[in-house]
């Protein structure tokens, strides 16, 4: 006999243990299937885990023993050419405190003590079990097809939270076709350099169990979209780069040699001084955000998380884990809910629709819809760095030569570069955007 | 650090089945080669006009299998379950 469940997660990320989490303590039967042989095995992300308070909700002060490497105090943002740099520093000693805006973390480690709390609320973790498709009853999803001996298992609601390529949201024909995504996708590569943690707060000017994050903008892709990070750890740090796939095809530069270059850049070089790389790896990442959301229910089936494309992207900020939470904690609530119908149609299921649209994870993705236009504007990596570091120059350096005013500076600055046109242009954009 | 080195750094339980296929007789031919730039690890090489692919260092992201355009040049899949790459600290 085949066996029954409640409801099957595939996929113990962020999304998916969440998902089972909030199932399992409403004392449903419930699966939470994952393809590594541990949850987090497969999972890599920049580094900084935004306050969510979906978790705090779901096991109080979590950060009092969640795996956290380091509370994030500053925030740097670093605009570069080959040469130079010119840096936005912002620092707040609020954000040292509880509830912590941001802590680092490394997902192997979380990802597994996350897990394990929806195992202690009753789910079934299943490891080193692949999910291949869909079980449907005609139009309706009634199980999943695992890549084992008797990988047949039903249930009245599976939910995809697959992750990126979401294999499955694809299956069951609810994601948006491979030539759409193509152009709204990151390609993504990380390292892990360890250095001591003394060396860490020496060089980044932080105190213990403190850290800074510092997203590059520039010359660290060649110009092409995309952005590089540095993040602090605790005896390591966290190294990559995110670029979008499209432009890597378009312009022939592996992320693999930017990576290299990125670390050869004089204002990176010192602060990797020494460090030994402890691991590399790869990702991909949803760029996209509300335009390329799937659609987010089916008969049967949900999709929550990085499945259904939900990750913050403005350039500026960059935040998925806690999207991915809240959105598994409103698909656990929508499958509670149509429990107590017990009705699976996509009709009751569209209530997770509603759910996401009152809380901050459709409302923020709608408000900030316009973002992904900004960012593949190219300007945005080759004329604006140039131009602040130019600017600077300008400024600072001491040649004997009579100095201009500010403005003066500015029309200097800029000359060859950018029209005036193209400037009211590309505020017109960042202001439907941002502002 | 070329990226032979970094593999090194990474732990993997090969599966005896490769998880991707690729098509090396219709890559030859293909003009664009847009696997060569998105490949983390470079898996995929040109070496004197002919193409190779290495499945065993894949860390699983999913880039090749959406930047090839070349319908059923790429068959892309997880390796099965426990097998594949397995981050240390991700
Ligand atoms: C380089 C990079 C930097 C990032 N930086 C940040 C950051 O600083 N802050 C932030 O908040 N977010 C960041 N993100 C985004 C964040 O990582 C994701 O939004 C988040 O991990 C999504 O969680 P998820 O649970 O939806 O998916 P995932 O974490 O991807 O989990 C999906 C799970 O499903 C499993 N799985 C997949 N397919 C199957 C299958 N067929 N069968 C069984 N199991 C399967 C996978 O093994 C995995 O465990 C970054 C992402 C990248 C790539
Ligand atoms: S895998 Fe695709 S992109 Fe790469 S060489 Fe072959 S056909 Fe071309
Ligand atoms: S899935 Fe990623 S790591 Fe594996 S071969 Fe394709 S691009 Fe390279």
């Amino acid at each position: 006999m085949t066996e029954k469940f409640d409801a099957i997660v595939v996929g113990a990320g962020p999304a998916g243990t969440t998902a089972a989490l909030v199932m399992a303590r409403a004392g449903m039967k419930v699966a939470l299937i994952e393809r590594g042989a541990y949850p987090g095995a497969k999972n890599m992300f920049g580094g900084v885990f935004y306050y969510s308070e979906v978790l705090n909700q779901l096991i109080p002060e979590f950060w009092k023993e969640a795996p956290i490497e380091r509370h994030i105090v500053r925030r740097v943002t670093t605009f570069m050419t080959p040469q130079a740099s010119v840096s936005m520093d912002y620092e707040n000693s609020n954000f040292g405190k509880p509830p912590y805006n941001g802590v680092t973390l490394l997902r192997s480690r979380f990802d597994r003590w996350y897990a394990q709390k929806a195992v202690d609320a009753g789910a079934l973790l299943v490891p080193e079990t692949v999910v291949d498709d869909v079980i449907r009853d005609g139009q309706r999803v009634i199980g999943i097809k695992a890549r084992r001996d008797q990988g047949d298992l039903l249930a009245d609601v599976v939910i995809a939270a697959d992750g990126v390529n979401s294999l499955l949201a694809e299956k069951a024909g609810l994601k948006k076709s491979k030539e759409l995504r193509r152009h709204s996708i990151s390609v993504t590569a990380k390292e892990i350099l360890s250095l001591p943690s003394e060396t860490i707060e020496e060089r980044f000017n932080c105190a213990a169990d403190e850290g800074v994050a510092i997203d590059f903008l520039g010359a660290c892709t060649q110009g092409i979209q995309g952005a590089a990070f540095i993040y602090t750890n605790k005896s390591s740090l966290s190294l990559g780069m995110a670029t979008d796939l499209n432009s890597l095809r378009e312009h022939h530069i592996s992320i693999a040699d930017l990576v290299e270059s990125f670390k050869e850049h004089p204002s990176v070089k010192r602060l990797v001084k020494g460090a030994t790389l402890k691991e590399y790896s790869g990702h991909l990442m949803p760029e996209g955000g509300y335009k390329m959301m799937p659609k987010l229910y089916g008969d049967g089936i949900l999709v929550a998380g990085d499945a259904a494309a939900m990750v913050f992207y403005t350039g500026l900020s960059l935040e998925g884990v806690n999207f991915a939470i809240a959105s598994g904690f409103y698909a656990g609530e929508a499958v509670k809910a149509a429990k107590a119908k017990s009705d699976f149609s996509a009709a009751s299921l569209s209530h997770y629709q509603k759910l996401l649209e009152d809380s901050f994870v459709l409302k923020d993705l709608k408000s900030f819809r316009s973002a992904s236009s900004m960012l593949a504007n190219k300007r945005f990596y080759t004329v604006y760095p140039d131009f602040l570091c130019t600017m600077m120059e300008n400024m600072f350096k001491v040649d004997g030569k009579p100095r201009k005013r500010m403005w003066g500076l500015m029309r200097q600055s800029m000359k060859g570069k950018i029209s005036m046109m193209d400037l009211a242009k590309d505020g017109m954009q960042a202001r439907k955007a941002l502002l | 650090m070329n990226i032979e080195d970094k593999l090194f750094q990474i732990r993997f339980n090969v599966d005896t089945i490769p998880h991707i296929k690729v098509d090396l007789k219709a890559c030859d031919s293909c003009q664009e080669k847009w696997c060569l730039y998105v490949c983390p690890v470079q898996n995929y090489k040109l070496e004197e006009g002919k193409m190779s692919f290495a499945w065993q260092g894949c860390v699983e992201c999913g880039a090749c299998r959406i930047a090839c355009e070349k319908g059923q040049v790429v068959e892309w899949n997880y390796p099965r379950g426990g097998y594949g790459v397995c981050f240390r600290y991700g």
